[in-house]
This record gives C-alpha cells, structure tokens and sequence, in this order.
C-alpha cells in the first residue's frame, strides 16, 4: 500500500450513478485528498489506492441492482484491484454491485416494507481494527443516513454463520442505545447486517451513506471518520479534515 | 359557406382533437386552406389551454414579473434569479393533475422529468425537487391507491436520477376525490456561464434532436389535460407518458456538458405537445422559421405516421439548435451517455414550421400561428360574488355550540380541548406527513441543511456540484416553499389567494430566508363556467396584488383548468380553485436559520402577530377567524364563514421581526400559525423537538353571560386562523433585548405566552386566571399525530 502523504481515491461513475461527486465532495473538497472520477469504461485503476463505488442506480437497475454494472472494464480493473489487496468501498448501490460481483458474499433484497426509505439510521460499529473503522470506538452508536430501495440483506444460513464467525460484520442497525432489535431494522436485514467486509476486510460495502455524514455545515459528522480512518491508516502522519 | 362545412373532417374529428367550430375557422383563415390531418392535430395540442393560455393569458398579465433579482420572467423554460457572487438559480412549478388521476405512478413521475427537464434546459443542474398534492378523503379505497401511487411515483424518479425531494405539502379533503392534484417544482444551479433560451436563431443553423426515442406513448397529452375527466378518460390511458429516469440522468449530464462547449445556440424541452410545441416555439421566439425532418427521428414503433411523430409526447427529448459546423462535437457528448443526437433540420428564414416526411412536407404552419398569435378568450366576470360564497360569508362563530373551559358539544357530546385538540393533529392535512417524504431521497447532493419537516421551508446550501476547487466554505443557502391554503381560495379567492401568497412568504421567514420570487401553479375547474371564471380571475386578482405587496415577482408557472370530474349523473364536480404558490427566498447565511422545534428547555415562547385578547380598538375578526378553518371543517364538518384577510403591513413586519431575530441569534425556533391555529402550532413545535410546553392564555373565563364576540370562545383562541402569527421560543436570558426590540419593531403585534417543557413532558394551555384548557401527554400528542396517515393506509 502507499505511503506517501496523500492516498489516491477514484469514484467509479456508471451512467446512473448519483452519489460520485458526493463522494468526491468528501474526499477531495472536505479531506483534500487527490481524487479522481473513474468513467466506468476505464479499464486502468494502478493509480489509485482507494476505490470507492459510489450510490445511484447503475445502468438504471433495471435487471437487478447493480447487475449490469459489474461487467463493466472499471468493474474488472476493480478486481484485480481488490485481488493485490488494496482498499474498496462500495456504498448503497455500490454494496449492491460488489455483491453481484462476487466481490462480497450475500445480497441486498426490496426492503421488508417494499418502500424506499430515507432517513438517519443509528449503527453500532461491530470491529475497529480494519482502516475502515479505526476512527471509532468498539460499539459506539453512530448516526448515518440510508436511502434505498432494496437494502435488506439477505444471505444462506452458512454464509451468516460465516460471515459472523470471521467478523465480517462492520456496522448494524441497533436503536439509540445500541440495542439490536426488529424495530430498529429499518429494512429486514439478516442479523441487522448495515455492512461487511469480505474476508481479508480491503473490501468493504455499506447500505448506509457515510458521504452524507461528512459535512459539519449539515449536521452530524460520524461519516467523516471512515474516510479519515482510511487516510490516517494509509499515511505516515495522520491527516486533519479541512473543516 | 363556412369553413367547418366544406372541412375535409368531420365535426368529431375536429372536436377530438380539441378544437372548437369557432377555433376551426380561424385556423382556415390563417391558412388560407383546411389543414390536413397532422396540421389538426397540431393546433389541437398548440391551441390547448395547456399550451397556449387562452383562458388565463389576460389574467396573467397582472402579475408583477420584474425586480432587482429577476434575470429571467416568464415565457422560457423556467425563470431565474440572482443569488448574488455570480451564483443564479432556475426554478419552475408545474402540474400532471391529469395523467396522475389515470396512472398515478407514472403520471407523477412523469412529471417530474418535466419539471427537471425545464431546469436544465436552462443550463442549470437541478439541486431539488418540491411537490404540492391534492387527494380525496383517505377513507376511500381509490385515494388510497392514488396517494400511494403518486408518492411511489414521485420517489421513483426523483430517487434514481440524484435529486432531493426537499419539501412539499399535502392536503386531503373530498373536492380532490375523482382529481387529484401533482404539482411538482424544481430548483437548479446555473452551471453555464450564459443562461441558455429557447429562441431559435442563424439561419442555416441545425436543428438536433436529442435524448430518448420517439413513440406513441403521451398522444395528444396536453388536449387530454386540458379536458375534463369522465369515466371514459380511463381509455385514455395511452395519453400517460413512461418516464425513464435513467435516461434523463445521463440526459441531464450530457446537456450540461454540451451547453459548456458553447456549441448549443438554444434549448428547448419536448414537453407537453413534443415535437410540434418544442418547433413551433423556437421558431416564434427566434423570428424565424424550422424545417424538420421527421424520417431523421429515431422511433421506438414502427409505421408511425406525420400525426404520431408530431403529437408523440416520448419523454427525454430535447430540440437543440447548433452553431453550424459544430454539430458533431455535440453528437459525441450525446453518444458517449447512451443518448440520441441527430441532426433532423434547419432554421429557415421564412417564419414556418415546415415538417418533412418521407421526401415530402407532411405539415406546414406559420410558426406564430402556433406558439405566439394563439387565440385568447375574454370571459365576463360575475357581476357579483356567486351565491355559494355570500351564503358561506353569512357563517358567523355564533351559530358554533357553547364553548366552555371543560370543551365543546359537538353532536349532543362534551369533548374536551384535549381531544379536539387530538383529532385535529389526527387530521391527515396537519398529520405527520414522514410516510411520504421517508420514502423520498431528501438528502443526495449533500446540500440539505434542512430535513423534511424539520422547519417551515426546504433550506439548501448552494454549492456548485461540479466542483471548481473553489472554496466550499461557501454558507449561502436558499430556501424553498410550496404552498396553497384552497379552502380559503373556495371562500374567497381574492382573499385566499392574497393569504396563499402571504403563508409562502412567512414560512420562508420562519427559516431565516428573505422571500425573493414566485413560481405559480392555477389548479382550476372550466374557466367556461361562470364561477369556474369568478374564481380563476379574483385568485390571479389576489396573487398579483399579494405579489407586489410582498416584493415577491412571478417568474413562470403552469396553468391547470378543467379540474373536474364528472360524476356517475355526468354532472361536473369542480376542485377547490388551487392557486398553489412556490416561493424561493435567500438565506444568506445558513448558520443563521431557524427549525419549527423547540432548542431548549426553559426558553420562553413568544406570539408575534395578532394578539389573543380582545382589543376593542383594533377589533381583529377579520384577519383572524374560524371561518375557512381545519378546525371548522375536522370538527363541526362545516366548509364556511370568510376566510382570515390578509394586513400586508402587519405581515410585511412580523416577517421582518422574524427573520431579524433568527439573525441575531435571539429566536432559537419559529414556526408559523397555519392550519389549526395557535394550539396545533405550540403542539407541532413540542412533537418537532420532543420537549414540552406550558402556555398561558392572557385571557381569563368569560362571564357568564354569553356575548356574541368570538373573542368569548375557547375555540376561537386555541384554533383560529390568520394573524399573520408566528410561534417563536427565545433564550430567558436574552428576554430584555428580545422584548425591546419586539417593542420596537412590532409595538403591541407580539406577546409572552409561556415556556418549553421538559422531554416527555406535558403540553398544557391554561387561562390567565389558573383554569386548565389543554394537558396532554406530548407521548399520546406524538403517537397521534405520527401515526395518522400510515394507520389510514394500513385500514
């Protein structure tokens, strides 16, 4: 992984994607970090340490979410991304692709009451040890919003236990005082599951959008420290948001 | 011999497509010959209410449409301001009432591809989305499927193509059952440095067609609109376009793109009447004339003949003129997002819509004829308010049940304030309103200073989303309502139009925001019928003057008519006449803003507005009633009286007052008095912010002798409307300066009124001398209000 002062973050942008230069927004205006917008027919991703797929409706969904996107050449780069082990952050629909790219075991699936939901949803971080979470406290209670459709997720009975075995579980749906409950599942999602990562943990999909828990001129700022996290465990001096 | 007798149609035909004998006439006249079939249908669409205005244009012209800030009035896409530091921002309001009421999915989110449409057409990026809704009663199985199908609608394609759904109202009441209302606006950010116009211009110049495919979904749409709805109009299905937001996505990213290269010489939206109105339009607007070639259209269907091309009304299309020679810079951007790019004609000289097909000219009509020189109806006015509206001025607070301290006999029953109080929350209007806009993404583009519900307003903070590397310190914000209060428009339009315009502005104000221009949408029944006319002119009488009394210009907006539906008797049910207003204010900045909530226990509450006690010198009946109100019509199921009268001068300060206390800190919440009155306001601040309130009426019980004041009711104090109120809660510590500077601005428009509670406290409103009016648990007061709209659907 680099070590130099700065990390490279690309945003992959299929058409329909509407979350990339929010993401950007975070990254380079907020964390001044180099980041550069991937078209998805770019096939050359060594420049960048940090790939992150970004929330909309990729090629319109309309076959399953996020089931066309992967055949894309920046969806192979991505691949051989994640392959030498270097980080990937898919959120919203971009969890939805890593999933139907087999790059993230399970699915998303329509929410339990089949309405699109947006609102601010409270997350217990289940493991701090992976760059993605190293900004936050073991079972601290963050706010984060959601916004989709089809979130619930949903896995086989072995790939539970497996995921829950090797703690592949980053982040959960849980109440303000971080009680796992059904009421507090604002989806249906297997064991409350708001995010995982993939064995090795350098590939990471969350349904809930930390990009829009990053600005301190919009409230709440819990989003903010994963990107930091990723920064402070990729640099040798640990960086300060601009804000 | 006339015309229509030697008319190559027959009589149907030319009624089908919308066009009157008389209007068939003129038509031969500016031709000098009969149309043919194509031609027809042409001027059916073109000669629509929906497009041409005939009815309101006069009306219309009234409204102020200039100021400081105005770039752009009426007659382009959409209107646009100044925000100041080189920041512009377009804004439109329109309606899909029709299509809504016979597919209500697809209806409403075909609706919001037009509005996004008109944005960016502009060469603005859209940055967020209002809407304004009309449904019958819920208890009706038909409005429950409409309402969910609007809202499903609406979230689908705002949701997928990136832009927030910000804010929005919506009303229940039976006058919308068989018609429902879907007004949506839209707001964007100028991205071009020129603002782009639809005036066609440079003879030689190419035409392009951009964006999706055409075929024979949407026919003759905008005569369809302009139609009144009967049970056949359930045929007319194939008249309700399908939205792709998918598509309009990446057509949003390759229209921006495309007017930075400075290549696009205007732009202009295939809306309502397609490829016919988007012509027809260019070429008036630039004084030339556009030939087009329909065999260079790409289709989706084949066999499609002149008629079906020119009448299509696809979604996603655009029509571009481009500098010649630069065409192909266009294409490129225009293939590389998936889209169409072809160029299908040529601006010509002479001022014509000429349209080819298959080598020959399929239609040819001058272009004013079709877009400028449309026909116009003067209609009489009513000489005198129609019996309706004197019968419901005749209501007086009198002919209401004793009101005393334990409650109010409603139907041979006491109930108590408490639970008037209770089933007005309960009340679908004033209810919670997060089932629908949780469904709605309101917060991608990362700008939503405001959630939904949280105040009165939307507030955004403009950011340019394509980033410059600017400083994005920026703290500008712009705020953004939707608003319509038709009961009182129904009673008098002239006043409930004046009072519609005035509740935009002070929810605005309620935000921190200077109200700075308007976007309008007339929802209306047959301008044919004399009090559909009556009231479509005092409503534009009473917006005008409301407008220019508020320093708050008319920028665009939509004309709705034929609002009715015919009942199984095939007698015409008209809606409420529904001026609805969409007002865009500035906030200049976003850290200086206020929510309707509570901030913190211990601050004290204050009324701005019109007092609660009686003052005989300035007797207040007038601008503050139960006439027209929720709890009038919830409560004693009675739509009468005269709605409350706007006092621009008192309006203009408290809103002033408002605004200048969120600045300096003092006002840590303001919400306005609207629906319900005081009671429902202190409830919603209390729900809004999970603390409490204790609310002392400087009113103590009357004597027993009942006078025939209002001002001896209860009801009158806890739910009259009007007033030009608002609730506001400031810091204990700052009750000195507040208070001085209230003396100062306000003189005695203003009173102390009680204090905020703890959380899970009780909300409890009390008379002068100690008796208790209200105490509730604000637990039951939430669950109440939270619950209302979801437990109807779940019925």
């Amino acid at each position: 992984m680099s070590m130099a002062k700065q990390v490279n973050f690309g945003v992959i942008v299929f058409p329909g994607s509407n979350c990339d230069r929010d993401v950007a927004y975070v990254t380079r205006d907020l964390l001044q970090q180099p980041t550069r917008m991937v078209w998805h027919e770019e096939s050359d991703l060594t420049d960048i340490d940090v790939v992150i797929v970004p929330g909309g409706f990729s090629y319109g969904d309309y076959l399953r979410c996020g089931a066309i996107a992967r055949f894309s050449p920046a969806m192979q780069a991505l691949q051989r991304h994640a392959e030498q082990g270097k980080l990937v952050l898919g959120i919203c629909n971009g969890f939805q692709v890593l999933t139907e790219a087999g790059l993230l075991p399970g699915a998303l699936v329509r929410n339990r009451d089949l309405h699109f939901i947006c609102d601010r949803a409270p997350l217990r971080v289940e493991r701090t040890d992976l760059p993605w979470t190293i900004g936050y406290q073991a079972n601290e209670v963050i706010t984060v919003p959601i916004a989709h459709g089809e979130g619930s997720y949903y896995a086989d009975p072995e790939t539970l236990a497996e995921l829950e075995a090797n703690h592949q579980i980053l982040f959960r749906y849980v109440s303000g005082d971080g009680e796992m409950s059904a009421e507090s599942n604002p989806n249906g999602s297997l064991n409350n599951i708001a995010g995982i990562c993939n064995r090795q943990g350098n590939v990471v999909g969350m349904m809930p959008h930390p990009e829009r828990a990053s600005d301190p001129m919009l409230g709440g700022t819990d989003g903010l420290r994963l990107f930091q996290g990723v920064i402070n465990s990729l640099v040798t001096t640990p960086v300060e948001s601009s804000v | 011999m006339s015309a229509l007798a030697s008319a190559p149609f027959s009589v149907e035909e030319i009624a089908s497509e919308g066009i009157k004998p008389e209007e068939y006439e003129e038509i031969v006249q500016r031709l000098g010959r009969h149309p043919n079939r194509a031609e027809l249908g042409m001027f059916g669409v073109m000669w629509s209410e929906h497009c041409c205005y005939k009815n309101s244009r006069p009306l219309l012209k009234q409204f102020p449409t200039t100021g400081d800030r105005i770039l752009v009035g009426p007659g382009e896409n959409a209107g646009v301001i100044d925000l100041g530091n080189g920041d512009r921002l377009a804004f439109k309001i329109e309606s899909h009432n029709h299509p809504s009421a016979i597919e209500p999915f697809q209806g409403a989110a075909t609706g919001v591809g037009g509005i996004l449409r008109d944005i960016f057409t502009m060469g603005a990026r859209p940055i967020a989305i209002l809407n304004s809704l009309r449904f019958g009663s819920l208890d009706e199985p038909r409005t429950r499927r409409l309402f969910s199908g609007v809202v499903a609608g609406i979230a689908h394609y705002g949701n997928c193509v990136g832009v927030p759904t910000v804010g929005g109202e919506v009303y229940f009441d039976p006058a919308y059952s068989g018609n429902p209302l879907v007004n949506a606006m839209a707001l964007g950010l100028m991205e071009t440095p020129e603002i782009v116009k639809s005036g066609a211009h440079g003879i030689g110049n190419p035409v392009l067609y951009v964006g999706s495919t055409t075929g024979r979904d949407g026919m003759g749409g905008a005569s369809f609109a302009s139609a009144e709805l009967s049970d056949e109009s359930m045929d007319d299905r194939p008249a309700v376009q399908v939205g792709d937001p998918f598509l309009e996505k990446s057509l949003i990213e390759a229209c921006l793109e495309a007017f930075k290269t400075g290549a696009v010489v205007a732009a202009q939206d295939m809306g309502a009447a397609g490829i016919t109105c988007s012509t027809a339009e260019m070429a008036a607007k630039g004084g030339v004339g556009i030939e087009f070639d329909l065999d260079k259209v790409p289709v989706r269907e084949t066999g499609m003949v002149p008629y079906e091309y020119l009448l299509s009304e696809s979604q996603e299309r655009m029509l571009f003129v481009a500098h010649k020679g630069r065409e192909q810079e266009l294409v490129e951007i225009f293939e590389r997002w998936g889209l169409h790019a072809v160029i299908a004609g040529q601006v010509i000289q002479e001022p014509i819509v000429r349209i080819l097909f298959q080598g020959e000219v399929a239609a040819e009509i001058p272009a004013t004829a079709l877009a400028d020189n449309t026909p116009i109806y003067h209609r009489e006015l009513l000489k005198e308010p129609p019996e309706y509206a004197q019968k419901a001025w005749q209501w007086s607070e009198s002919s209401l049940p004793d009101a005393a301290l334990e409650g109010i006999t409603v139907q041979g029953q006491v109930t108590s304030w408490n639970d008037i109080l209770l089933q007005l929350l309960d009340s679908p209007t004033i209810a919670s309103k997060a089932w629908v806009y949780r469904q709605y993404d309101h917060q991608v583009q990362n700008n939503t200073v405001a959630l939904p519900g949280a105040g009165d307003a939307a507030v955004l903070r403009i950011r340019p989303q394509v980033s410059h590397h600017h400083a994005s310190n920026s703290s500008l914000g712009v705020a953004a309502t939707v608003d319509c209060n038709s009961r009182y428009v129904y009673l008098n339009p002239y006043e409930g139009a004046k009072a519609t315009v005035a509740e935009a502005a002070r929810n605005l104000s309620c935000v921190g925001a200077d109200p700075v221009a308007v976007t309008d949408n007339l929802n209306f029944g047959s301008p044919e019928k004399a009090i559909g006319y009556w009231q479509l002119s005092e409503a534009c009488r009473g917006l005008a003057e409301a407008c220019r009394e508020l320093g708050t210009p008319v920028t665009g907006g939509n004309v709705s008519l034929y609002n009715e539906t015919l009942d199984s008797n095939g007698i015409p049910q008209p809606i409420y006449p529904t001026p609805v207003v969409g007002m865009v204010g500035i906030v200049p900045d976003i850290h200086q803003r206020s929510g309707m909530g509570w901030q913190h226990e211990g601050d004290l509450i204050y009324l701005l507005g019109i007092r609660l006690e009686s003052r005989h010198d300035h007797p207040a009946e007038k601008h503050l009633t139960l006439g027209g109100s929720e709890y009038l019509a919830v409560v004693h199921n009675q739509i009468a009286g005269h709605p409350p009268i706007v006092d621009f001068e008192l309006e203009r300060r408290v809103q002033a007052t408002c605004r200048e206390g969120i600045r300096q800190g003092w006002i840590h919440s303001a919400h306005d008095c609207s629906e319900g009155g005081l009671a429902v306001a202190i409830a919603e601040s209390c729900i809004s912010s999970n603390l409490s309130a204790s609310v002392t009426l400087p009113i103590a019980q009357p004597s027993s002798t009942q006078s025939p004041s209002p001002y001896s009711r209860w009801d009158y104090h806890l739910f009259a409307e009007g007033g030009a109120r608002i609730v506001v809660s400031v810091a204990a510590n700052r009750q000195d300066a507040w208070e001085n500077f209230l003396q100062h601005r306000l003189e005695h428009n203003w009173q102390k009124l009680g204090k905020v509670g703890a959380q899970a406290g009780n909300l409890e409103i009390l008379t002068t001398d100690g008796h208790s009016l209200i105490n509730v648990r604000m637990t039951d007061v939430t669950q109440t209000w939270k619950d209302a709209i979801a437990r109807r659907l779940e019925a």
